[in-house]
């Protein structure tokens, strides 16, 4: 078997046997990357001299009969929003395109020290705002399993990577479906873990109430060994939750009983793609043929999400971005009259127009007049969204639905319209804004040769049931184990 | 929205527009904020804002002196330094 075709465990399984080193392993990614990704446009960077540092470290540590750590000698591909000390991270932005972090993000010290090997950093939409990756001030990402479409975003280039077999992992961030959306649309795996499970230290804050880092993965085990690694308490992010880490890869394999799954009819209804409908549908007789019992539920809220989601996302957005001044680091325009036309001068030059657009839209929500009658709004809508979760979770165990509202859509399609791009988050927003875990595995390929995910939601900190039920339907079905046709 | 009311607000967020963006965004804005008043019509008297969806508040840690960023690392990153401090155009009049 290709090494870059093997999963986490089994590449795993053949390093721990020494059948292959860590530096095989990651010159085989980093081969491909250099022969693929021009076509693929996943990397913003790529490290190949620390990337075979550290599998030489790996293989180092094997050798010594040390343990070479939870990752010891795997590839990932980190998103170019979490920064890497003394390597380049740029958010995709022209603002930053020289900015070299002088510390690791918390999840990145942690890859390290369980023996990771980092090949780069990858693509994303600017600043992590948008829903394809085209917003990225730098290359395009396309879809491996059709290149006329998008990867989806905003960690578009996390999902191409690991779809186009470019690494077996990656860290993505997500703050309105931003790792679900492109793992359905590249038919990965992809989760977004409970808001302060990962510590958000280090990574380049978009809307810091929404904010999670999570893992992307082949399968669902890569998934829950990359989150095993990042997940835990840190005191330099004071909204990281200081509670016990559940043995999550240990658990894996233990099937759910009784489990009681929710399906919102709402979410069926118009704007439903037919065969993501049909093959989330499918999904759910597959648990109900593993003794799930399945229920009808409401979130009364949830048609709201999108137009809560687009005020307090923009809002904290146009607050956290007005650190890029042109002083301390970033862009600095060359020509201006004085010290406030220089910070206008800057930010108008070097942040592109989806960036732009949100901070206006921020900007204005939170001026004098608008505050209560939008943003304050916006917070009490998500308060009800939150308790109808809550709601749910009493009767269910799982929430199962789409991730998105159709497969991946052509590259250029909704770029002229930032409202209909919007309207796509309708089904994953809704987890962020709650603050609840979700992930968004493969179920399906349409017609046109075009992944379909499933997305299951859990209550608060109940990641150990969204990966075990996870688990449950990959075992049954093989649509993670398929490649676009092309590779 | 107006495009005075766009120059407005693009002042506040200290941004400089071209004219061809100050067109765009009157018209893209227009539309999201009229899609994002139907939650004028949800209920939400007495309901509680929710700022953040974590269950912590006033998260306190013990005043220890460590270490921090060394200078020249910290300006690193800077458009313009004099090797001491971050540069910017004056902003008092000499006289």
């Amino acid at each position: 078997m290709s090494l870059t075709r093997a999963s986490t465990d089994e590449l795993l399984q053949l390093l721990d046997s020494r059948e292959v080193s860590a530096v095989e392993v990651a010159t085989a990614f980093l081969d491909e990357i250099e022969a693929r990704d021009e076509q693929i446009g996943a990397f913003l960077t790529v490290d190949r001299d620390g990337a075979l540092t550290a599998a030489r470290t790996a293989d180092e540590r094997r050798a010594a009969g040390e343990s070479a750590g939870l990752l010891g000698g795997i590839p990932v591909a980190v998103k170019d929003l979490v920064c890497t000390r003394g390597l380049r991270t740029t958010c995709a932005s022209r603002m930053l395109e020289n900015f070299v972090p002088p510390y690791d993000a918390h999840v990145v010290r942690r890859l390290r020290d369980e023996g990771a090997v980092l090949l780069g950093k990858v693509n994303l939409d600017e600043f992590a705002m948008g829903s394809s990756t085209e917003t990225s001030a730098f290359r395009r990402t396309v879809n491996p399993w059709n290149s006329e479409h998008s990867p989806g975003g905003s960690s578009g280039g996390s999902a191409a990577a690991i779809a186009a077999g470019l690494a077996p992992l990656s860290i993505g961030s997500d703050t309105g479906g931003s790792i679900r959306q492109p793992a359905s649309f590249c038919g990965v795996v992809g989760l977004k873990p409970t808001y302060g499970r990962v510590s958000r230290y280090g990574l380049v804050a978009f809307a810091s109430s929404l904010d999670q880092l999570g893992p992307l993965s082949r399968d669902v085990s890569g998934s829950a060994r990359l989150l095993q690694v990042i997940a835990g308490h840190d005191p330099q992010d004071a909204t990281c939750l200081n509670v016990p880490v559940p043995d999550w890869t240990g658990q894996l394999e233990q099937p759910l009983e009784g489990l009681k799954i929710g399906v919102v009819a709402e979410q069926f209804a118009d704007g439903l793609d037919d065969e993501v409908a049909a093959a989330v549908r499918a999904a759910v007789e597959v648990y109900r043929g593993l003794g799930a019992t399945v229920e009808e539920i409401e979130l009364p809220h949830a048609r709201h999400s999108v137009a809560t989601y687009y005020l307090i996302a923009p809002c904290e957005a146009s607050s956290n971005l007005a650190r890029y001044d042109g002083v301390h680091y970033g862009h600095r325009a060359e020509q201006f009259d004085d010290m406030v036309d220089m910070y206008a001068a800057s930010r108008g030059e070097a942040f592109g127009s989806e960036v732009k657009r949100r901070i206006m839209l921020g900007t204005w929500a939170l001026s004098s007049g608008y505050y209560e009658a939008y943003y304050l709004k916006a917070l009490k809508v998500r308060r009800l969204i939150r308790q109808d979760f809550d709601d749910a979770f009493r009767r269910v165990d799982l929430i199962a639905g789409p991730v998105t509202p159709t497969t991946a859509f052509r590259t250029g399609e909704l770029t002229g319209d930032p409202l209909a791009m919007y309207l796509a988050d309708i089904y994953t927003s809704i987890a962020n804004l709650a603050g609840i875990p979700g992930i968004s595995i493969p179920a399906g390929i349409s017609q046109a040769g075009l992944p379909i995910g499933l997305q299951l939601l859990a209550p608060s900190l109940e990641e150990d049931r969204l990966l075990r039920a996870a688990r449950m339907y990959e075992r049954e079905t093989n649509w993670h184990t398929r490649w676009p046709a092309s590779l | 929205m107006e495009q005075s009311e766009v120059l407005r607000v693009a002042r506040l967020a200290r941004l400089k527009l071209a004219d061809s963006e100050v067109d765009s965004y009157a018209r893209q804005l227009t539309d999201i904020l009229q899609y994002v008043e139907q939650l004028e019509e949800v209920q939400t008297d007495g309901v509680e804002p929710m700022a953040h969806p974590g269950g912590v508040t006033n998260v306190l840690r013990d005043d220890v002196v460590t270490e921090s960023l060394p200078v020249a690392e910290a300006l690193a990153n800077a458009p313009r330094s004099d090797g001491r401090y971050f540069v910017v155009p004056a902003i008092l009049d000499a006289g």
